[in-house]
């Protein structure tokens, strides 16, 4: 079902590298098999976007590329790490380098957005600078647009806010790779553009590669470089957003049409 | 399948104690977050540790007068209230509100931080949860409960006075010595080492639910439910070995 192997990328030759390579990905939930023979890559500063329905398994990939969950075989590679095989001390190191961004934001509701951006800094970089925290805090929100909120706490912020903070909590660290779970859902058209615009210009500030969790339409077409539409965890389409667009697939064009 | 559940079940738990203990032993140490535990587990609890206590030193005391009266051995009051109080009131009455206030507290918030992936979300920044989050409130209500078992053992005296005087009329320094000569060195630090494996008991039961509560909201509510549940059941299992140990000791 693969629909062809990324020329469109070709032409650019800085964003050849791969960052994630996953091989045969397999992950199951007792009876359940989610992810079944997944192959996958991410280049250098691509956007990639996985579109697909609820429950095909988008989630648990990305959770497997960081280590939340186990798979039951396969290989998954990011940024030269075999994620399975790691020890704790190497998965933090890896960690470090990946930014996830999570579909419900995942702020820590008793510390004020201030606190939530300066949590990593403390705890990986023992840094307690006081005026140091603050200008990297600021840089932070000042990136996602929201300096105005750093004394506000978590429960005060809208849904959009509350997305934008939960990047910037992630930008501190300088992330390689970003990953992003349904970083559109719940929000408004006007908001979630809005999302979508800080998604390309995190990948241009901050050079990274990322990949989009998504079943929202409009989110696949504005962020994309390239899209892989999953279908039951093992069957793919894979192409730009048009090319997927023009494809005659049913399950497809179900989302398409939406 | 269920033996199987329960085997699995088993080993998390086995593996969930052992981790605790790794990190706790192990450096970085969380001491400004333990500090900060240990505040929030006193400063919780205090109020309603020194009012139920002091209720159940007049309680006990009370009721316990009529049959001492019987046997015209009243003036034994203090020396019995003492005895009940340091080896097993004061321990229990604590360690059963703390289990109830502490623990629905930690089993209800590490479960709504599950929930909302807020742990999740510590994880992936490799910013070690476990040990910010567990290690620091398990060594909190360790730490914790033998001091509050000597203010609620102090509480419970003071009502016991209360009533003795007012009944009696009988003097503080009296109703002191009285208490002082009953009550050993042994009595107190049983007491003591007891209520520290009360606080390790809810801490870890309560950090468990909590760390792996179910899904969704009715997740939240199960992982409170069983932190006070179990954490209770604990007490009780935990006071019947103490005193089985103690005995041998005495004898």
């Amino acid at each position: 079902m693969k629909l062809q192997e990324t020329p469109y990328l070709e032409k650019e030759s800085t964003r050849l590298d791969e960052v994630v390579k996953i091989k045969k990905l397999c992950k199951s939930f007792g009876d359940l098999t989610v992810l079944q023979d997944l192959n996958l890559d991410l280049k250098e500063r691509e956007n990639l976007v996985i579109l697909g329905k609820s429950g095909t398994g988008k989630s648990v990939l990305i959770k497997c590329m960081v280590g939340l969950l186990k798979p039951d075989s396969g290989s998954i590679n990011v940024l030269g790490y075999d994620v399975p095989s790691l020890s704790v001390h190497e998965l933090n190191e890896l960690r470090l380098q990946v930014g996830f961004s999570f579909q419900g934001s995942a702020l820590y509701d008793s510390m004020s957005v201030r606190e939530n951006l300066e949590f990593p800094l403390k705890r990986n970089f023992g840094i307690f600078d006081k005026s140091k925290l603050n200008e990297m805090v600021m840089t932070a929100l000042k990136d996602v647009g929201l300096e105005s909120a750093v004394d506000q706490s978590p429960s005060e912020l809208s849904g959009g806010m509350k997305k934008r903070v939960g990047v910037a909590r992630t930008l501190i660290l300088n992330p390689k790779i970003m990953l992003y779970d349904e970083p559109t859902a719940g929000l408004d058209p006007e908001t979630a553009a809005e999302i979508n615009e800080l998604i390309l210009s995190v990948r241009d500030k901050y050079h990274t590669s990322s990949i989009i969790i998504t079943h929202d339409i409009s989110c696949a077409r504005q962020t994309s470089d390239r899209v892989v539409a999953l279908f039951d965890g093992r069957n793919k389409l894979e192409g730009t957003f048009e090319e997927l667009k023009s494809q005659n697939n049913k399950e497809l064009q179900s989302f398409f049409n939406y | 399948m269920k033996f199987k559940k329960f085997l699995i079940r088993l080993s998390d738990i086995y593996r969930f104690i052992s981790r605790f203990f790794k990190e706790a032993l192990f450096p970085p140490y969380e001491i400004k977050e333990i500090l900060k535990q240990c505040f929030s587990v006193g400063n919780k609890s205090l109020f309603l540790i020194a009012f139920t206590s002091f209720l159940a030193g007049i309680v006990f005391t009370k009721q316990s007068r009529p049959s001492l009266a019987s046997f015209g051995a009243e003036s034994w009051l203090p020396s019995l209230v003492a005895q009940a109080v340091v080896r097993s009131l004061g321990p229990l009455i604590t360690g059963l509100i703390c289990a109830g206030k502490l623990g629905s507290n930690i089993g209800a918030e590490l479960a709504s931080m599950q929930v909302t992936e807020q742990i999740d979300a510590m994880e992936v920044s490799g910013t070690r949860p476990f040990s910010y989050l567990i290690v620091t409130r398990v060594v909190a209500t360790t730490l914790m409960l033998p001091i509050l078992v000597v203010f609620a053992d102090v509480m419970a005296l003071m009502g016991s006075f209360l009533m003795v005087y007012s009944i009696n009329n009988t003097g503080f320094t009296l109703f002191l010595n009285e208490v002082s000569a009953v009550i050993s060195y042994l009595d107190v630090f049983s007491s003591l080492i007891k209520s520290a494996f009360f606080g390790f008991s809810i801490g870890i039961v309560s950090s468990y639910a909590g760390y792996h509560s179910g899904k969704g909201t009715t997740g939240v509510g199960r992982a409170a439910n069983t932190a006070v549940v179990v954490s209770m059941i604990f007490i009780f299992v935990v006071d019947l070995i103490g005193l089985q140990i103690l005995n041998l000791f005495r004898s």
